[in-house]
């Protein structure tokens, strides 16, 4: 359909106009950030970069990259976004299987089901928490990083939603007559059929792992424990350089290009991956409208 | 007979149901349910080296002090009054958007910008933090060169009582819009194209139809994330102001979460900091219960 009118021509236009200014603002501040990065250190101090680097120089990508508490914790990250993501996505699947399946099929799934849903309503706060994992022995290990948030509801729910709708019942009947199990079913029929749907909350998992900082803040009580969100909280945030000792490395550590170049590498897997990611998020909405 | 011998059947069928879901559960009662046990301390007087069954009992005296304290008073005020504008101007933002992209025919233009405006939400508060530092420090900050060019003199954003607010609402928009304008622009590309035609032979012309069309339309999906929103009452974001504020805006900018991090974890008043957070989660339940039940009654959405 085509609207012919005078009015609404110049509205398209300003349309246009505003969407791409409001789409500009948007990654206007990456822009920047990116910019004072690559720039010299003396044009960044001086406040004369805008958008365009000035002196260009690799420089402060050099100086993060040779920094060893910087790699140690973005090999922490890694290695918390890999591990929570396998422990939660194990977890998850194996009681969504279970869950799945309805109330006249299996006894006690009700009481399953509110057990799980009931931790979305209502939590213990961020005191207890803490005095639970710290009173585990937990502090100070990946496992604080990775055990207390394995357990989320609305992944769970996507997951057994999936598992409902997307696996035909004909297909696992006929395998429980030819003498399947449950562990068998589950394995080699559920898994398989649910890949995308696998993938798809291993997503918000992954993102949500990267991201968190706040667990790394406090249950790490050394610093060479922290995760990469977390020691650029500290560095770059609260500006905690109390735990810098050397005098040549503190220089470097508050230079603005370098501060700078720490943001973005720890933005970058986002903004690699995003693009390619977005529409699951979108539909992660629409699976959580499905009904039963 | 028959009875019994389908139940026994169904038992031993099952039990490997149980023990799939055992694992989770065991992990959700330890870091889930220990901790919600764990709240009990907000009525002791929780010593750390006495631990839950040692401290000594001493009833609702926190929540007098809470009552009674001015800044717990001020504290949860100013959590009401950020979330309920982020409330506010998260569903207007984002339904106006998707509106005006609706009208956008050019399809790379109309998804790029999308792609474009959905890009913060992927960034953590600790990195959008960091750029708005940089970018709003009085100090030759990125905007306050900008507003300079109008002879504005520079502003302290995230450290003045006037200006914070309003900072963290638009910062969040930055970070939320993105998604659920995307979310919007899924119930409006569900409309019949069908109406609108018969709309346009009616002689009803774009401003109409999206009135009595497209807002219609949409309204199911706007009840569900305003209701789904009202859990997040007393959630005021924790990651973005704990990342934003410093102590010259705590006035204003001061929300529950940051400050039973303070009271609990940096002065070490565990008791007091849990006491508050019960209080939260108190009323946070019955938010959210009340929030899925209107979802389910006006827009017919469940979650399970």
């Amino acid at each position: 359909m085509i609207y012919k009118t005078k009015g609404y021509r110049i509205f398209t236009a300003f349309n246009y106009v505003f969407l791409a200014f409001l789409a500009f603002i948007c990654v206007l501040p990456l822009i920047h950030i990116l910019a004072v990065s690559l720039s010299g250190s003396a044009a960044a101090s001086g406040n004369m970069v805008s958008l365009w680097p000035v002196d260009f120089t690799w420089d402060a990508y050099d100086k993060t990259m040779g920094n060893d508490n910087f790699i140690r914790s973005l090999l922490i990250a890694i290695q918390r976004t890999v591990l929570g993501t396998i422990i939660s996505m194990g977890l998850l699947l194996c009681a969504a299987y279970g869950l799945s399946k309805y109330d006249e099929e299996f006894k006690g799934r009700k009481w399953y089901m509110w057990f799980f849903v009931f931790t979305m309503l209502f939590n213990g706060g961020i005191v207890p928490t803490y005095i639970i994992v710290t009173g585990l022995g937990l502090g100070d290990t990946i496992w604080s990083l990775v055990l207390p948030t394995a357990i989320n509801a609305f992944n769970l729910i996507l997951l057994l939603n999936f598992f409902r709708t997307s696996v035909p019942k004909s297909l696992e009947e006929s395998a429980f007559i030819d003498g399947a199990g449950h562990f068998t079913i589950f394995l080699k029929i559920y898994l398989p059929i649910s890949i995308p749907a696998i993938a798809t909350v291993s997503l918000f998992t992954m993102v949500f792992h990267w991201n968190q900082w706040f667990d790394g803040l406090i249950y790490m009580t050394n610093e060479r424990n922290y995760p990469l969100q977390t020691f650029l909280q500290s560095i770059v945030v609260k500006k905690d350089l109390s735990n810098v000792t050397d005098a040549q490395e503190l220089k470097n550590m508050s230079q603005r290009t370098v501060e700078s170049a720490q943001i973005f590498i720890s933005a970058l897997p986002m903004l690699v991956v995003y693009p390619f990611i977005q529409k699951y998020f979108v539909k992660g909405i629409v699976l959580g409208a499905e009904k039963e | 007979m028959e009875v019994k011998k389908k139940q026994k059947w169904n038992m031993r069928r099952n039990w490997p149901l149980h023990i799939l879901i055992l694992p989770a559960v065991i992990v959700a009662l330890f870091f889930q349910y220990a901790p919600m046990g764990g709240l009990i301390m907000a009525f002791q007087d929780y010593k750390p080296w006495l631990g839950f069954f040692q401290s000594e009992w001493i009833g609702f005296e926190h929540f007098h002090t809470i009552m009674q304290t001015d800044h717990a008073r001020r504290v949860i005020l100013n959590t009401l009054i950020i979330s309920v504008l982020k409330l506010i101007f998260g569903l207007i933002v984002p339904i106006a958007i998707a509106l005006l992209l609706n009208e956008v025919y050019h399809n790379v233009f109309k998804r790029t910008v999308q792609t474009v405006i959905y890009l913060p939400y992927f960034l953590s508060w600790v990195i959008l933090g960091g750029i708005l530092l940089d970018l709003l420090s009085p100090e030759g900050g990125l905007f306050n060169q900008f507003i300079g060019i109008f002879g504005v003199e520079p502003i302290f954003f995230l450290g003045d009582n006037t200006w914070f607010v309003p900072t963290v609402i638009i910062t969040d928009l930055w970070k939320e819009t993105g998604f659920n304008t995307i979310v919007f622009l899924a119930a409006i590309t569900a409309v019949n194209p069908n109406l609108y035609e018969a709309a346009h032979i009616d002689g009803a012309n774009r401003w109409k139809q999206t009135l009595y069309i497209t807002l219609p339309a949409m309204m199911p999906i706007i009840i569900v994330v305003g209701t789904l929103s009202l859990g997040n009452i007393l959630n005021a974001g924790f990651d973005q102001i704990f990342n934003l504020y410093n102590p010259l805006v705590y006035k204003t900018g001061d929300i529950i979460d940051t400050y039973v991090y303070r009271r609990a974890l940096i002065d070490g008043d565990f008791s007091f900091g849990t006491a508050v957070g019960l209080f939260k989660s108190v009323i946070s339940f019955f938010l959210i219960v009340l929030g899925y039940r209107l979802a389910y009654k006006y827009a017919n959405w469940r979650i399970f």
